[in-house]
């Protein structure tokens, strides 16, 4: 015990001896949150808008003046000449043509269906779903001003109407900030807690201390032990910093449990750190060592759904996710913080991860070898 | 240039030596390809809805028919009171709950009216809002299709046309960022790793010593990496063509030209953070966290620029991946031709020439 005690301490004062190490632990991570949080949202605002309005009557005034009046549209042009407006599509100036053609009050009045024509930049999809989402919406809505104005009621009283009332939940004003915070958190925590044990180790084993400590007494569980616990520490330092930040910064709820949390964490931070350590032993040079973990990293965060939902995604994806430690941690902190979820929604969870830690840690164990 | 080409060979066999680092430097854009082309997207599939039916009768049946037979949704079950609704959602058991008010068709029939309450848990605000926009457009749908009758007069018609991606594939935004971050990820944070590397284990003052002269040294040191960067950038054009049909359709040599471009950039800033680095860790983490996460995040790659704050947005110009993923969109989706992105060339053009300048300033070729 007081080896590993003496061996911690020497540790700690090696992290905190790297001048970089603070910076890392608490400028690089607040600046991220910061940063990735206001720039991940995917609200739409400002769409800009060409009109092509070639029918220059009441009618097309009034529609225009539907878009002028919403929040999410911003006309940067009206024109005739429809060419005019798809060269501003093309150099990107506009995101979406409302063409309106010459005959359009003509036919509307007298009661035709008429045609009006959008077009929009579909090179982001989802970007333009919505937005041609927002105009039908607009456009919708002019059409029944127009029918309940020009042309009275009659008619539409036969018509049933259905009333949709959304609700939403745990989340009422929509913000997304809260949800990518999260997100954002338990990248920053697996970043540390994994990159910094495994390169830790492996520059050791580059520098040739490694040999050094395998020629004293300390026993192999003293020696990771020592390895693991103070990274292990110091994620759980960076998700507290982190919640303070966000509940500071971005009213960030915590409607769950803290400890039911943290207590999670630990789960996981054995996982990831024991799949640093098994990086570690695989790799002789820090330079392979990153490559590798840059890679795993990068495909365990796009599959865990920090951006997008893991549901939506195809069922081989979700078999691998059961893989992936990150998956499980980022759906549980959402759980957790923006839902309150209590033990028994999540013990499915962290029993899995629990298994997983187990495995990845004696596997990394038995990997590692005190002789070379 | 004997010797300078001897050294260029030399840098070859360490990079292929090392088989492991060099499967991932080929595997890394495939598996990136497939990720972003199958796995991250942002249309949803699959959402588990909960049915709070009250009233039970043929309309309120057969909506939930049409829900569940439009392809989005799957059912999680049937619920009859309201504290359910919280348990589903704190389990992630359900996504979303519909609920149908008492009496729905009678209020239908008698007085015109009745309302259909849609509950969604929005902790993830951008799929609830997406999911509760197509839950609304099946929902239309169906009683449109109950009112067929009543003929609506006065109706515009709508005809949109999605330009340049008629499908709607989600990965034709990806394609252009996934080439800005792999030519990033190579070029810059590798290049910056190795030149930290000699300087960490001290062997960058034998090359020094050496007869070669620091110029040689730096561009023996990148030649290798402009291949890498080139064979990546390729493989995944010819990817993204064969298994997701995404066109160039403009010049093919202007878009390698401008990957030229981008590739020397991305060296240059690679060098330029060696010189400022002791050891192979600060590089990486200066890499990693100056580069990849804001190239993943503020170059419009999967959020659009326009949406982000003003303070973001200026940040996002001084970020070369920006630019040059408008300049690969422009060419490959749009057929544009040099007239439209010679602003952007001109602005990746002045940020390497800053880059090379301010390495240079910076190398030293003394011991301290």
């Amino acid at each position: 015990m007081r080896i590993l005690f003496t061996l911690l301490q020497k540790e700690f004062k090696q992290i905190f001896r790297n001048k970089l190490m603070l910076p890392i632990i608490f400028v690089v991570p607040l600046v991220q949150m910061i940063l990735l949080t206001y720039a991940a949202s995917l609200e739409m605002k400002g769409i800009s808008m060409a009109v092509v309005d070639q029918d220059y009557s009441q009618a097309s005034r009034q529609l225009v003046s539907h878009f002028e009046g919403s929040p999410f549209f911003e006309i940067k042009l009206t024109t005739s000449n429809y060419q005019e407006a798809e060269d501003e599509l093309t150099s990107d100036h506009v995101d979406v043509i409302l063409h309106v053609q010459h005959d359009f009050e003509k036919s509307l009045y007298e009661g035709k269906q008429t045609d009006l024509q959008l077009v929009v930049n579909a090179i982001n999809a989802t970007e333009a779903g919505l937005t041609n989402a927002y105009c039908t919406q607009i456009i919708s809505s002019f059409n029944s001003q127009v029918r309940a104005e020009w042309f009275g009621l009659e008619g539409s009283g036969k018509l049933t109407t259905l009333e949709i009332i959304p609700k939403y939940w745990y989340n009422p004003q929509l913000d997304f900030k809260i949800y990518m915070f999260s997100g954002i958190l338990v990248i920053i925590v697996t970043l540390i807690g994994m990159l910094l044990t495994a390169l830790n180790l492996v520059r050791e084993k580059e520098m040739g201390t490694t040999e050094q400590i395998n020629v004293t007494p300390i026993r192999k569980y003293q020696f990771i032990m020592a390895k693991l616990i103070p990274f292990m520490i110091i994620a759980l330092f960076e998700l507290a910093f982190g919640l303070m930040v966000g509940r500071l910064l971005f009213g960030l709820p915590i409607v769950g449990s803290l400890g039911l949390l943290f207590l999670f964490t630990c789960v996981y931070l054995l996982t990831v750190l024991g799949i640093g350590l098994f990086l570690s032993t695989i790799s002789n040079t820090q330079q392979q060592l990153m490559y590798m973990a840059f890679f795993f990293m990068l495909t365990f965060m796009l599959m865990s759904g920090v951006f997008t939902p893991a549901e939506s995604m195809p069922i081989w994806a979700q078999k691998i996710n059961i893989f992936n430690p990150v998956a499980y941690f980022m759906k549980v902190i959402r759980m957790i913080l923006l839902k309150g979820s209590g033990f028994m929604d999540i013990r499915r969870e962290f029993y899995s991860l629990g298994i997983y830690a187990v495995l990845i840690l004696s596997l990394a164990i038995t990997n590692y070898r005190k002789t070379t | 240039m004997k010797r300078f080409f001897g050294f260029v060979k030399k840098e070859f066999q360490h990079i292929f030596r090392d088989k492991r680092t060099l499967l991932i430097l080929f595997g890394l854009p495939i598996v990136m390809i497939i990720l972003f082309g199958f796995v991250v997207t942002t249309e949803i599939r699959d959402v588990e809805v909960g049915i709070w039916d009250r009233s039970m009768d043929q309309t309120s049946i057969g909506a939930t028919q049409k829900i569940f037979s439009s392809g989005y949704f799957i059912p999680a079950g049937y619920i009859d009171h309201e504290g359910e609704i919280d348990e589903l959602f704190r389990s992630g058991r359900a996504k979303v709950v519909v609920v149908f008010e008492e009496g729905f068709e009678r209020n239908l029939r008698r007085e015109n009216r009745a309302a259909i309450k849609l509950i969604t848990d929005a902790s993830d605000a951008n799929s609830a809002q997406l999911s509760l926009t197509y839950l609304q457009g099946v929902l239309m749908n169906y009683f449109q299709s109950l009112n067929r009758d009543v003929q609506v007069p006065w109706s515009i018609d709508i005809k949109s046309r999605m330009f340049y991606n008629e499908e709607m594939k989600g990965v034709y935004m990806f394609i252009p960022g996934l080439m800005a971050m792999i030519l990033m990820l190579i070029s810059a944070l590798m290049t910056s790793v190795t030149i930290a590397r000699e300087k960490e284990f001290g062997t960058m003052e034998l090359l020094l010593a050496s007869p070669l002269k620091p110029r040689e040294i730096i561009l023996g040191k990148v030649t290798p990496y402009v291949f890498l960067s080139f064979t990546n950038a390729l493989t995944i054009l010819i990817l993204g063509f064969l298994v997701f049909d995404v066109p160039v359709v403009g010049s093919i040599w202007l878009l390698m030209g401008e990957c030229m471009l981008f590739i020397t950039l991305a060296l240059s800033l690679g060098v330029l953070i060696s010189t400022s680095v002791k050891t192979q860790q600060m590089a990486m983490f200066m890499s990693l966290l100056g580069l990849m996460l804001p190239t993943i995040l503020l170059s419009g790659f999967i959020f659009p620029i326009e949406n982000m704050p003003k303070v973001l947005q200026w940040f996002s110009a001084i970020m070369p991946p920006r630019w040059f993923i408008v300049i690969v969109k422009n060419i490959m989706l749009k057929g544009s031709g040099f007239a439209f992105i010679w602003k952007e060339t001109l602005i990746l053009f002045g940020m390497t020439l800053f880059f090379i300048l301010a390495a240079v300033k910076k190398f030293q070729i003394r011991l301290k």
